[in-house]
């Protein structure tokens, strides 16, 4: 059986050609299906930034041709954006993969859900199921063993891990609105998804004393108005300050221009930030998961390996098995032969005879078996499956 | 013998210290092999304690300099509550090396030896002693605690891009942390000190310095938790007054070879 993957993603096609050819769940397991035939196993995973065909089949060329087939029907200009990796090289990519390696920002984690869907609406059987599990378990492993995950990789991320570095948790934190762009949402509904509440939705109708009194109430204020001057000064945060008695009061500016007066930054228990702030944040965290991303190229690469000993097994184990049963095979036939002479034995002695037959099979074809699987994984294991039937003439009677 | 338990105690405190400040420079590997050594160094204290305990004729931590160790193992045990946890180990390059640079002391001034004979055996003494310096370890953990709040403060302040790069403890976690720490030593040092006042009067002895020193101590700590409690006071204005506390604590642990010990 072998590993077949076809597919493009965004290091290889523009957007405009991915999104032809991206496809909805159902239509990705329907594809799977279509394409498991034959023995054949299948699975489709679609995101927004890869669809990829992985397919376990006898006949790697014909399978290969078939999922090329399948993608330019979807759209005839993606082939040439199409990359073609069998076995030990796609089984490593699904890993990759798996691990938000291959993805845009390194380490995001989305892609690892995406990929246990796509197994799940798949049609597998041994080797998908084993590669998948196996990428599944490589990208927890990363996700586990390295930072790559841990900093934030976008604006709204940034401003949500900010307000944890002040709040901690943030469950029961309030949050002020100022203005409702969408940069501002996102950050909004990062720290909702994380525990915190909206308090107020404000916009140039709110009066400024209740400004003050949210101001005052509130752990975190997002700005984000299209104003075209500052929308809160110092002397107003200062107000609600003195209500605040030294609770800290997080202040995310998002807008261009800025909303708020840079001096409520200077004020006790405010720690103000602007959009500058947080993409240089967001760039230094980006540039410390590149830095954790090699160390988890090592954790995948390892991973890959153990598939290709595992997949290179497949070829050496039916050998290893057959020469097994025969040589059990001969034992019991030459015991039954000596039964004459064994009859006069009592029955621990019969046991005894049958222990020690049974250990010398054992021993004898022990390190046959461990060579046979050492060279299974370094790629002689078809030779010297060959080799083993031909020279014990293993399943020539079926012939 | 007992007293070579000391050696192992002092270099876990002291490779603690050292790994402390290669974490804070590098986290990692650093933070976790001084993470162990506290935990090793505080097993090996506590062995010498325990052999102390049963050698001694007494008390045995009714002097100056062992009442340092005592102290020193009690500020370890309130450490490691946290101090286990990734966030916490810069608190660690506060904690350790004051520990360790203590235990030095004790030892220096015969703090650490096994099998002396103290003349304070009395129940009275063993719960002032106790108490007070159970309390003086967890305000040191309070000020260490705060003072790790004011120098996250003025680092967010700064705005700097590396901010989510190192792992602390939230704001707000390290003033309530403090709050908690100072809540739970109070009641010990108020206790500690009742038990002290009943010894003055039974014995008929007079007040001196450190007696003084250790009430401006206790209404220091006094009026940290009543403007937090009714003034609502949080942040920065009551990591100072820990701080501030702390800075008594330090004073009256100076002032007491020179009064009680005297």
């Amino acid at each position: 059986m072998r590993l077949v993957l076809v597919g493009t993603s965004h290091h290889h096609a523009p957007v405009e050609l991915r999104e032809r050819v991206a496809l909805e769940r159902e239509e990705a397991q329907e594809l799977a299906g279509r394409l498991a035939t034959g023995g054949r196993e299948a699975v489709c995973l679609s995101t927004c930034n890869r669809t990829e065909l992985y397919l376990a089949a006898d006949e790697a060329e014909a399978a290969e041709q078939d999922a090329v087939a399948a993608l330019a029907a979807l759209e005839p200009e993606v082939e040439p954006a199409l990359y073609r990796l069998h076995d030990r090289a796609a089984a490593h990519h699904l890993f990759r993969v798996a691990a938000g390696l291959d993805s845009l920002v390194p380490g995001e984690g989305e892609i690892l859900g995406q990929v246990r869907v796509a197994h799940e609406l798949g049609t597998t059987g041994p080797l998908l199921d084993r590669v998948f599990r196996q990428a599944l378990h490589a990208g927890r492993k990363v996700r586990a063993q390295t930072a790559i995950g841990e900093s934030p990789a976008s604006v709204s991320s940034a401003a949500a891990a900010l307000a944890e570095q002040v709040f901690g948790s943030l469950a029961g934190r309030t949050i002020l609105l100022l203005g409702a762009g969408k940069v501002s949402e996102q950050s909004a509904r990062n720290l909702r998804s994380r525990g915190a509440e909206i308090a107020l939705v404000a916009d140039s109708k709110t009066g400024r004393d209740r400004i003050v009194e949210q101001l005052a109430a509130v752990d975190v204020v997002i700005a984000s108005t299209n104003a075209p001057g500052l929308v809160l000064d110092a002397a107003v945060v200062g107000e609600a300050l003195r209500r605040r008695r030294g609770r800290q009061l997080l202040l995310v500016d998002l807008a261009v221009p800025r909303d708020l007066d840079a001096a409520i930054g200077a004020l006790d228990g405010c720690y103000l930030y602007d959009i500058d702030d947080l993409e240089e944040i967001v760039a230094e965290t980006l540039s410390g998961r590149r830095r954790e991303a090699e160390r988890a190229e090592g954790l995948v690469a390892a991973e890959a390996a153990k598939f290709h000993e595992w997949q290179a097994s497949l070829d050496i184990v039916p050998a290893i098995a057959s020469l097994r049963a025969l040589a059990e095979e001969i034992r019991a036939a030459e015991l039954r032969k000596a039964d004459g002479l064994l009859g006069r034995l009592d029955e621990s002695q019969r046991r005894a005879v049958e222990a020690v037959t049974a250990q010398i099979v054992n021993k004898l074809l022990h390190l046959p078996t461990v060579r046979m699987k050492q060279a299974a994984a370094a790629a002689d294991g078809v030779i010297y499956a060959e080799a083993v039937r031909h020279l014990f003439g293993l399943g020539e009677d079926e012939r | 013998m007992a007293e070579i338990l000391f050696w192992p105690a002092l270099l876990l405190y002291g490779e603690a210290a050292v790994g402390y400040l290669g974490d804070a420079r590098r986290p990692g590997r650093a933070g976790r092999v001084a993470t162990w050594g506290v935990r090793l160094g505080w097993l090996a204290q506590t062995a010498l304690l325990g052999a102390q305990a049963v050698r001694d004729d007494g008390f045995p931590w009714g002097t100056w300099a062992s009442s340092l160790g005592l102290f020193v193992w009690f500020v370890v045990s309130a450490y490691l509550i946290w101090g286990c946890r990734r966030p916490y180990r810069l608190l660690g390059l506060a904690v350790m090396p004051l520990a360790a640079a203590l235990l030095v002391v004790a030892h220096l001034g015969g703090g650490t030896g096994v099998g002396g004979a103290s003349h304070y055996s009395n129940l009275f003494l063993v719960l002032h002693v106790g108490l007070v310096l159970a309390a003086f370890a967890g305000f040191t953990l309070a000020a260490a605690l705060s003072a790790l709040y004011v120098w996250q403060e003025r680092w967010l302040k700064t705005r700097p891009g590396t901010i989510l790069r190192r792992q602390v403890p939230a704001l707000a976690t390290l003033d309530a942390l403090a709050f908690r720490a100072v809540a739970w030593s109070l009641p010990l040092l108020t206790l500690g000190i009742a038990v002290g006042l009943v010894r003055l009067v039974v014995q008929d002895d007079r007040l001196d310095a450190l007696i003084a020193a250790t009430a401006a101590t206790w209404l220091v700590w006094c009026a940290y938790l009543a403007l937090r409690v009714l003034a609502g006071w949080a942040g920065r204005r009551a990591a100072y007054v820990a701080l501030a506390g702390f800075a008594l604590v330090v004073v009256v642990r100076l002032a007491l070879p020179a009064t009680h010990f005297a």
